[in-house]
């Protein structure tokens, strides 16, 4: 057999969303953990995740891998590298075949200069994680029916989003199209977040949680360019002029 | 190298097969060296189509498992002598295929061909995968109903992600829609989606619009491609699809209603 086609090593970027912690009691941890699935499961539901234990480390919190690792099994989280951690927790969770990743992000590092720069206004907490978040996410290909995307930041679509489609980010959603599937911003709490769409024909639009559907939607203007944003827990639509 | 063309939709029944038979009898008889491949496999309605069904000794499944190799199992078209087909299997089921087979098939067809024609079978699973996966254009056969635009969209997003182009980061596959069955007074009385509505659902580069036509049947059940009845409104249609594919300009034909246009011509509304 030809050599070539057996197989093939390719460079590329592997994505997994990185669980930094800062408390290390378990079961704390545990419920906060069940909340965020809650609020995306299908996004966390058998989601590689890499942990960072070097903020608990800094501050002399010890945690135990061991338990830690079988945790986000249990809550169907596929835990692929562990970061931050002292040399005894990297040889348990070697041992427990979770490779050792000792790269550490450029939004790592601004981090806790931030932080501690504003460390007595709590007030600016949101400003702190605008700063924090990656770079938009940029589509420009259209989002078909059974497709789903995912953006830790704020996602900006410039092709159609069909029905039976989803697109989710932790930020700002802009479609500069017609959106007929399913948009989620602020997935992961941030009321602040919004949602803009130049023709809004939607199955479902959330900011936070906080949701209408196609049924509530029937008032608004179709092809008319629009926001969205929450006010007292009220989802806001409004035309933009 | 040849140009592989995928004929695919999600969605059943709503005229693959006849696509595929008609663009590649289309092609071939514009002296294109064309080959038409079945990927139904275990269903084997291509043959029929094309009228060589008793003249099948050894199909695709054969060549991809080496128990024969392509030249025993093409067939030449009694009509076209650029034209040839690779029938599917009637007695395997879909798992006979697998990706690095039909690989092989195709990177050999290539050789000496300039189309190949791929007809798919329904669904999103594995045959439709199989015949997509190394296209570089996609005919999405879509019928003027919702169930069936959305598939078309769903298969859309899987050209778009998971073929071999997708994977390669290549250029992406061109997709082209085709919108068959197409009866503009079903669309007229508003029983069926019109031409505007799916296009601005799928917002695609048109290719052509196939009406409802009883000269497919009379086609399938003798064996000849639609295409060749010069003088069938479908026959005429997938003509100008052929035409419109190779970068000729053609108005589209067959999409008014004839109550639609007495009713003009009477002046009433
Ligand atoms: N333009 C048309 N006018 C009338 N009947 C048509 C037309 N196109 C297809 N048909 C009929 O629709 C039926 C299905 O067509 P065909 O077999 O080509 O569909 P398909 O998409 O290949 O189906 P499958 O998903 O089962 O492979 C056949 O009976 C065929 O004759
Ligand atoms: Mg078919």
């Amino acid at each position: 057999m030809d050599q070539s086609s057996i197989l093939d090593f390719r460079s590329g970027t592997f994505f997994a969303p990185i669980l930094v912690l800062y408390n290390n009691d378990l079961e704390k941890i545990e419920q906060r953990l069940q909340e965020k699935i809650a609020s995306a499961p299908d996004f966390f539901s058998s989601s590689p995740v890499l942990f960072d234990l070097s903020e608990l480390n800094e501050n002399d919190k010890k945690i135990d891998v061991e338990a830690l690792i079988s945790l986000l099994r249990r809550l169907s989280l596929f835990p692929v590298g562990i970061r931050g951690g002292d040399p005894s927790q990297e040889k348990r969770a070697l041992e427990l075949s979770v490779p050792v990743d000792s790269g550490r992000s450029r939004n790592d590092a601004i981090l806790p200069e931030i932080q501690r720069k504003d460390d007595t206004m709590p007030e600016v907490q949101p400003v702190i994680r605008e700063a924090v978040r990656a770079p938009a996410m940029m589509i420009t290909q259209p989002v078909r029916s059974g497709q789903r995307i995912y953006a830790a930041s704020d996602l900006v679509i410039l092709a159609q989003v069909s029905a039976g489609a989803e697109i989710m980010a932790e930020g700002n959603i802009h479609v500069y199209n017609t959106l007929r599937g399913r948009a989620l911003a602020g997935v992961q709490g941030d009321t602040a977040a919004r949602f803009f769409c130049l023709d809004l024909q939607a199955e479902l639009v959330s900011i936070a949680g906080i949701y209408k559907t196609s049924e509530d939607l029937k008032e608004t203007p179709k092809k008319k360019p629009v926001q969205v944003y929450l006010r007292d827990q009220a989802l806001i639509i409004e035309e933009l002029s | 190298m040849a140009r592989i063309i995928v004929v695919t939709s999600g969605k059943g029944g709503v005229g693959k097969t006849t696509t595929s038979a008609a663009i590649a009898m289309g092609l071939a008889k514009r002296g294109h060296k064309t080959a038409v491949i079945d990927f139904d496999v275990g269903l084997r309605n291509l043959d029929l189509i094309m009228g060589c069904e008793r003249r099948v000794v050894y199909d695709f499944v054969n060549v991809i498992n080496g128990e024969a190799n392509l030249n025993q199992a093409l067939i030449k078209d009694k009509n076209c002598n650029q034209l040839y087909i690779l029938p599917a299997s009637q007695t395997r089921d879909k798992d006979a295929l697998n990706l690095e087979g039909v690989g092989r098939v195709l990177e050999e067809l290539s050789k000496d061909f300039k189309y190949i024609v791929c007809d798919s079978p329904a669904g999103i699973e594995k045959g439709a995968y199989l015949a997509m996966y190394y296209a570089d254009d996609a005919f999405v056969v879509t019928n003027p109903e919702v169930s069936s635009v959305r598939d078309s969209d769903r298969m859309l997003g899987i050209l778009a992600s998971k073929s071999r182009r997708a994977e390669l980061n290549m250029e992406p596959i061109k997709e082209y829609l085709l919108l068959t069955r197409y009866d503009p007074d079903r669309v007229e009385s508003g029983e069926m989606l019109g031409l505007d509505d799916v296009q601005e659902i799928l917002s695609l580069h048109l290719l052509g619009v196939i009406p409802e036509s009883k000269s497919v049947l009379n086609a399938s059940n003798s064996g000849i491609p639609v295409i060749l009845d010069e003088k069938s409104d479908a026959g005429q249609a997938y003509a100008d699809v052929v035409a419109r594919y190779l970068g000729e300009k053609k108005p589209l034909r067959f999409i008014d209603s004839k109550k639609g246009f007495l009713r003009k011509l009477f002046g009433g509304k």
